[in-house]
C-alpha cells in the first residue's frame, strides 16, 4: 500500500529547493521541444545563455521585461494568499495603462514632480476598480471571481481598442489604433543611458518590500493570511472577511495596474492594444514559482523574464518558435505545482496489516 | 418590429445553432468533470490543443473524422495531466488548471509555428459539409434549421443525449455524480474514487476538444491564434447557469448562440450609430450576467475543489 501522509515540517531546504529545482527543470524540459524542432540543443541554450547574460544591453533588456512581472506576479501573490482568484491582472494592466494614458497625455500639463505621482496613483486607482467590481460580484452574489475576472479580461481589451479608435486615439498616429504620447515630463526616467530598463523596476522593487512587509509583520497581512487558509475560522475569530477581501482585491488590482502604469509611462511612451504579451496570466507564473512570497516574486521574474528574453534571442539566431519560452514557463508552472506536493507530502509505503485502518 | 422579425427567420436560428455548438462540447465537458468534484480550468488551452490537433490532422491527412478523433485524444491527454495534479496529487484545482490552458495552449502554438514557420495565410482544409438527414431535413422549419448544420453540430447533440442518458440512467453515472458529492461514501462502497475522477476529467477533456475542433474544421478552415477567445471561459460561466445538467446546458447554450447571432445581426441594422466593439463585449457581458443570476441559488456538486485521499477523513 502507498500512503500520503503530511510532513511535520517542511525545512529550509525544501520551501527553497523546490522552486529551484522546478525551475531547472522546466528549462530541461525545453530540449525536447527544441530538439523536435530540428534545432541543435546545446547550441539553443548557449544562445539562450548569451541572449541574457551576453551583454549589458541584453542584461538591461532582461530587466525591462522584469519588471512588468514584478507588478503581475505581486498581483497575483497577494490575491492568491487570501485565495482571491484574481485572475485579471492582464485586464487591470490594461486599465491602469488607459488611466495613465487618459492623465499624461495632456489633460494636465504640470510639472513632473507633480505628473508622474498623478499617473502613478490614477493608473493604481484604475487597477484597483477594474478587481474591486469583480470582488463586489462575488461577496453580493457569490459570482466565482475567477469566471469574472477572466471574462473581464476580454471586456476591457475589447474597450480599449474601442478607445483606441475613438477618443484616445492619436491624431498624428497616421490613422493606426494608438494613443498619443505621455508628456515627456510624465514618463519615467531611464536608469542606464541608451538602455530600455527604466525607473519602473526601482517602483516594483519597493512596491515587493513593502508588500512583503505588510504581508509578514502587518496586522493586516496577519487577516489576510488568516482568511486565507481558513475563511470560516477567520471570520468566528472576528475578521470581517468581506471587508478584507476587498482591502486584498484593492490592493492586488492596484498592483496590476501599476504594471500597465510602468510599460507605458517608462517603456512604451504610447498605449497600444498588444502593449502586454500575456504579463497578467504569466504573473500567475511568477506568482506560484515564488511560493506566494512577494520577495521572492522579484526573483521569480526575473528568471521567467530570462526565459522570455533568452528564447527570443535564441529564436531569432535559431529560426526556432519563441513560443517555446511560453512552453518553458507553463512547464515550470506544472513543475513547481508538483514539486510543492513532495515539499508539503510524502509518500509512504506500508504494509497492509489485518484490522489496520 | 425588426428584432421580431429576424428571431423567425431560420437562418437566425441555424447560425445560433452553429454559434452553440463549441458551447454544447464545451459545456458538457466542463459539467462531467465539475459532477466529478473537479473545476478544469484547463478548457480554455484544451479548446485550442483540439482546434489546432484536429485541424493539424486533417492538414496531414488523416481524414475528417480522424481529425475529430486526434483531437479527442489531445484533449484527454491534457485532461490528464489536470487529473494527475487535482487527484491524486490534490493540489489547487484552480491553479493547476491554469497551469493546463498555458501548457496546452503554449504546446499547439509552438507545434503550429514549428510545423508551419513562415505561412503568411494560414493553410486551408476541407472542412466539414452541411448533412442532409432524410426526413428531418423535410420538416418546415425546423429542417432548414438542422439541414445547413454539420456532422459534429449533430454529434454535439447526440453527446447531449447520452451524457443524460450516462449521468442519470447508468451506475456509471450514479458513480461520477456520488464522487463529485461524498468521495468517502464511493470509496466505502469499493469503488476507486480516484478512479472515477480521473476518468470523468479525461472524458471530459475530449468533449471540450471537440468543441475546438468544431472550430477549425466546421465554421472555418483554417487555424488562426487567438481564435478560440474565451470561449472556454464562457463554457465554465454556462455550466453554474445550467446547474450542471446536460438538457439545460443545450438551452443555455442555445441562448447565448441566438444572443450572438442576434447582436450580429443588429450590428448590420444599427452599426453605424454604435462602436461594433460593443458588439463584441457582448458575449463576455452576458455571461457575466448569467453567472451573477445563476450564482445565487447554484447547488454547487458538494465536494467541487475539495481534494481527496484514501485514508484520509
Amino acid at each position: 500500500m502507498i500512503r500520503i501522509e503530511p510532513r511535520q515540517d517542511s525545512g529550509p531546504l525544501l520551501r527553497y529547493g523546490v522552486p529551484v529545482l522546478s525551475a531547472v527543470v522546466a528549462l530541461a524540459l525545453a530540449a525536447i521541444p527544441l530538439a523536435s524542432a530540428g534545432a541543435n540543443v546545446v547550441t539553443a541554450y548557449g544562445e539562450m545563455f548569451s541572449g541574457v547574460f551576453g551583454s549589458i544591453f541584453a542584461f538591461s533588456e532582461m530587466l525591462t521585461r522584469a519588471t512588468p512581472l514584478i507588478f503581475t506576479g505581486l498581483a497575483a501573490a497577494v490575491a492568491f494568499r487570501a485565495r482571491l482568484w484574481n485572475i485579471g491582472a492582464e485586464g487591470q494592466l490594461y486599465l491602469g495603462a488607459m488611466a495613465a494614458i487618459a492623465v499624461g497625455t495632456g489633460l494636465f500639463d504640470i510639472p513632473g514632480i507633480f505628473l508622474l505621482p498623478l499617473i502613478i496613483l490614477c493608473g493604481a486607482a484604475a487597477g484597483a476598480a477594474g478587481m474591486a467590481l469583480p470582488t463586489f460580484l462575488r461577496t453580493r452574489f457569490g459570482a466565482d471571481e475567477v469566471v469574472t475576472t477572466l471574462l473581464l479580461n476580454f471586456i476591457i481589451l475589447i474597450f480599449l481598442q474601442m478607445m483606441l479608435e475613438g477618443p484616445i486615439k492619436d491624431p498624428m498616429g497616421l490613422g493606426w489604433p494608438q494613443s498619443p504620447p505621455i508628456l515627456d515630463q510624465g514618463m519615467l526616467p531611464t536608469l542606464i543611458d541608451r538602455m530600455r530598463v527604466h525607473s519602473g523596476l526601482v517602483l516594483a522593487i519597493v512596491a515587493a518590500v513593502i508588500a512583503q512587509f505588510m504581508l509578514v509583520r502587518s496586522v493586516w497581512g496577519f487577516r489576510l493570511r488568516a482568511v486565507g487558509e481558513n475563511a470560516s475560522a477567520a471570520r468566528h475569530a472576528g475578521i470581517g472577511v468581506n471587508r478584507l477581501l476587498f482591502s486584498v482585491a484593492i490592493v492586488s488590482g492596484a498592483l496590476a495596474g501599476l504594471a500597465g502604469v510602468s510599460e507605458v509611462a517608462g517603456l512604451k511612451g504610447y498605449l497600444t492594444a498588444d502593449l502586454s504579451p500575456g504579463f497578467g496570466y504569466t504573473g500567475i507564473v511568477v506568482a506560484m514559482l515564488a511560493g506566494l512570497s512577494p520577495a521572492g516574486v522579484v526573483l521569480s521574474a526575473l528568471f521567467i523574464a530570462s526565459v522570455f528574453v533568452g528564447a527570443d534571442s535564441m529564436s531569432r539566431a535559431m529560426g526556432v518558435s519563441s513560443y517555446l519560452a511560453d512552453l518553458v514557463v507553463s512547464m515550470s508552472l506544472l513543475c513547481v505545482l508538483v514539486g510543492g506536493f513532495f515539499a508539503r507530502f510524502r509518500i509512504v509505503r506500508t504494509r497492509v496489516s489485518a484490522g489496520g485502518a | 418590429m425588426d428584432i421580431l422579425q429576424i428571431v423567425f427567420t431560420e437562418s437566425f436560428w441555424a447560425a445560433s445553432l452553429r454559434i452553440a455548438t463549441p458551447l454544447i462540447f464545451g459545456v458538457l465537458g466542463a459539467l462531467i468533470c465539475e459532477r466529478a468534484g473537479v473545476l478544469n480550468l484547463g478548457i480554455e488551452g484544451i479548446f485550442v490543443a483540439g482546434a489546432m490537433s484536429g485541424w493539424m490532422a486533417v492538414w496531414l491527412g488523416a481524414g475528417l473524422w480522424g481529425g475529430v478523433l486526434v483531437a479527442a485524444l489531445a484533449g484527454g491527454f491534457f485532461g490528464f495531466i489536470h487529473a494527475l495534479l487535482t487527484v491524486p496529487l490534490g493540489l489547487s484545482q484552480h491553479v493547476s488548471g491554469l497551469g493546463v490552458t498555458l501548457f496546452a495552449t503554449s504546446v499547439s502554438y509552438f507545434t503550429y509555428r514549428t510545423a508551419l514557420p513562415n505561412v503568411s495565410s494560414p493553410p486551408r482544409i476541407e472542412p466539414f459539409r452541411p448533412l442532409d438527414v432524410p426526413i428531418l431535413s423535410d420538416l418546415p422549419f425546423v429542417g432548414p434549421v438542422l439541414f445547413q448544420q454539420t456532422a459534429l453540430t449533430w454529434l454535439a447533440l447526440l453527446m447531449v443525449a447520452v451524457v443524460w442518458y450516462v449521468l442519470n440512467r447508468t451506475p456509471l453515472g450514479v458513480a461520477i455524480k456520488a464522487v463529485g458529492d461524498n468521495p468517502s461514501s464511493v470509496d466505502a462502497q469499493g469503488l476507486s474514487v480516484y478512479g472515477l475522477r480521473i476518468g470523468a476529467i479525461v472524458a471530459g477533456s475530449a468533449l471540450m476538444a471537440l468543441g475546438g475542433a468544431f472550430l477549425t474544421m466546421s465554421a472555418f478552415d483554417a487555424f488562426f491564434f487567438g481564435m478560440i477567445n474565451g470561449r472556454g471561459w464562457i463554457c465554465i460561466a454556462l455550466v453554474i447557469f445550467a446547474s450542471w445538467r446536460p438538457g439545460k446546458a443545450l438551452i443555455g447554450a442555445l441562448l447565448f448562440g441566438a444572443f450572438d447571432a442576434l447582436q450580429v445581426r443588429l450590428q448590420t441594422e444599427v452599426g453605424a450609430l454604435v462602436p461594433s466593439q460593443v458588439f463584441l463585449m457582448m458575449p463576455y457581458i452576458l455571461s457575466i450576467i448569467a453567472l451573477v443570476i445563476a450564482a445565487r441559488g447554484a447547488d454547487y456538486p458538494r465536494a467541487l475543489l475539495q481534494p481527496w485521499f484514501k485514508g484520509q477523513r
